[in-house]
């Protein structure tokens, strides 16, 4: 395994002496002729959200599906939890997809199971936890997505939102460092969504998971980057943000592949960038 | 030319990725973690509940077997030996290769649209990112369900098809049950039950792993499950006639 290179300890961003969890450097990808990322460098560190937007089709999600290793960039180097993966075998990510867990864009949750038996499936198949213990977990972790009364339904019989809810309890279930999330709320009413993006930003300040989220819903974008968590007398709260958190959600924006903008909220609401102007209109 | 080259390339890699999914899943068979649960699932899916088909197929095919070689035996007054025509045809080829393409029907396309469906949802990747290993779990245990079943499934439906022959032989064409009897055996080699028994190990390998490397192949939504339950059909129906051919080849060789 290459060590983790001195240059890329940062701090770009981040609080000082922290290790990022995710650097891209020069990552590229093609499929054939097609570029899909080009030169695609980044860092996030502990505690930290990065926004990925853009319009469809310009690499987004398969930013996050190089994070967790299910494709390999032609070139480039990705370290993930301070391990380059780029090269690793498919064995050897397990190890690093321990501590990374994944929202899919429709949830992707398993219909032949149970909500409780998905949300706890790495728990019940891949550790030698008791089951008991599982089953508290799946219980405390349902109950923080507010959908503990469905634990034995079948995930047909939920709507949109209480199946994206599902997949963050999944997601979350074996207390990952990293969460990532592909489009959490499209397709889903204004409404529903909000209730997505308050989960998200639950586990952000409550459980302190990092966070990269790609969506093309600037709404729930902004909506995620400027509030946040606190516990509250009945369960937590959504409040606004402080100017410090704020600056702790990156905004990076994808345009046919590359990067055309990497920033706070401020700076991209105040960008003059004629593309972006168009993009946030 | 261009199009010749472009689909033998296409071809190819078909070809290639199917060798690797089978030894991937070879690998995976013999080292842990091993899902036995899924696996017991996958022998009722696949034996249990392939079972009213095979005992049909045997049956009807039996009775046909009987009626029109009793009829052609009557022409050198051979009646009474349509037990022997019966048991070999049905023990040594018609039996394992008509359940093996009856489960071709049955379990191959059912496989290639359950995984094809898995991979449009991205249930595969979800699968992945759980950090459990898609051969292991969905393909291993489909597999040597498969390569179990398909002998048992083989045997029920040689025994019903010599029951369907027994009750035309009796019925319609008046042979003495006792000699119908003595005839199937009489019919017989023990190289030919060995045969019998061996053929559909090779032929419910081919079967399943088609399915599977189909299904995991799915590109294009909807349509794209579509498409594979039919190719994972047609694929798997063709695969077991060839492997028939030459797992014979190989049994003669070995056996007689």
């Amino acid at each position: 395994m290459a060590p983790f290179p001195e240059a890329l300890r940062g701090p770009a961003r981040g609080r000082p002496g922290d290790e990022p969890v995710v650097v891209f450097e020069g990552v590229r990808l093609a499929f054939d002729d097609n570029v899909v990322l080009d030169e695609i460098s980044f860092k996030l560190y502990p505690g930290y959200t990065k926004i990925f937007i853009g319009a469809s089709g310009s690499g987004k999600s398969t930013v996050l599906k190089l994070i967790l290793g299910l494709l390999a960039p032609d070139a480039g180097k990705i370290w993930v939890h301070g391990r380059q993966i780029d090269r690793m075998t498919e064995n050897e990510l397990f190890a690093v997809r321990d501590h990374t867990g994944m929202v899919f864009q429709e949830g992707a949750l398993f219909d032949s199971l149970t909500v409780g038996e998905n949300v706890g499936f790495k728990l019940y198949e891949e550790t030698d936890m008791p089951l008991a213990d599982v089953r508290t977990r799946v219980e405390e972790v349902l109950g923080f997505v507010e959908l503990g009364p469905y634990i034995d339904r079948r995930p047909s019989e939920l709507s949109g939102g209480q199946r994206r809810r599902v997949a963050i309890a999944r997601a979350m279930a074996f207390k990952p460092k990293l969460l990532l999330y592909d489009e959490p709320t499209t397709g889903l009413d204004p409404i529903t969504a909000l209730t997505v993006d308050a989960e998200i930003i639950k586990l952000r300040d409550i459980e302190g998971v990092t966070s990269i989220i790609v969506t093309h819903q600037l709404r729930d974008a902004f909506y995620i980057a400027t509030h946040g968590a606190g516990r509250a007398p009945e369960g937590h709260a959504i409040v606004s943000a402080t100017p410090e958190k704020v600056e702790e959600a990156d905004f990076v924006m994808l345009r046919d592949g590359k990067i055309v903008f990497e920033g706070s909220a401020d700076e991209l609401r105040a960008s003059t960038d004629p593309y972006i102007r168009a993009f946030l209109s | 030319m261009a199009a010749f080259t472009e689909w033998l390339k296409r071809a190819l890699l078909e070809i290639q990725e199917y060798t690797t999914l089978a030894m991937a899943t070879a690998r995976c068979a013999v080292t842990r973690p091993f899902y036995w649960h899924d696996f017991v699932e996958q022998l009722d899916a696949i034996g249990i509940g392939s079972m009213t088909v095979v005992i049909l197929t045997g049956l009807f095919t039996g009775a046909v077997l009987a009626l029109q070689t009793g009829f052609t035996l009557d022409q050198f007054g051979a009646r009474p030996f349509v037990g022997r025509l019966v048991s070999a045809s049905m023990i040594k080829e018609l039996g394992p290769v008509l359940t093996a393409l009856m489960l071709a029907g049955r379990v191959s396309s059912g496989i290639a649209a359950e995984l094809g469906s898995m991979v449009v949802t991205e249930q595969v990747s979800a699968l992945r990112a759980l950090g459990t290993d898609p051969v292991r779990k969905l393909v291993v245990p489909r597999v040597l369900a498969g390569i179990l079943m398909t002998p048992i499934l083989t045997v029920v439906a040689n025994t019903v098809g010599l029951l369907g022959g027994w009750v035309v032989s009796v019925q319609n064409l008046n042979v003495a049950s006792g000699l119908y009897w003595s005839s199937v055996v009489d019919g017989l080699f023990l190289e030919d039950v060995w045969m019998g028994l061996l053929k559909p190990f090779f032929l419910g390998f081919i079967i399943v792993t088609v399915g599977c490397h189909v299904g995991l192949r799915t590109r294009g939504g909807t349509q794209g499950v579509g498409r594979a339950t039919t190719n994972a059909v047609v694929a798997a129906s063709v695969g077991v006639i060839a492997m028939d051919f030459f797992s014979t080849q190989l049994l003669l060789e070995l056996l007689f």
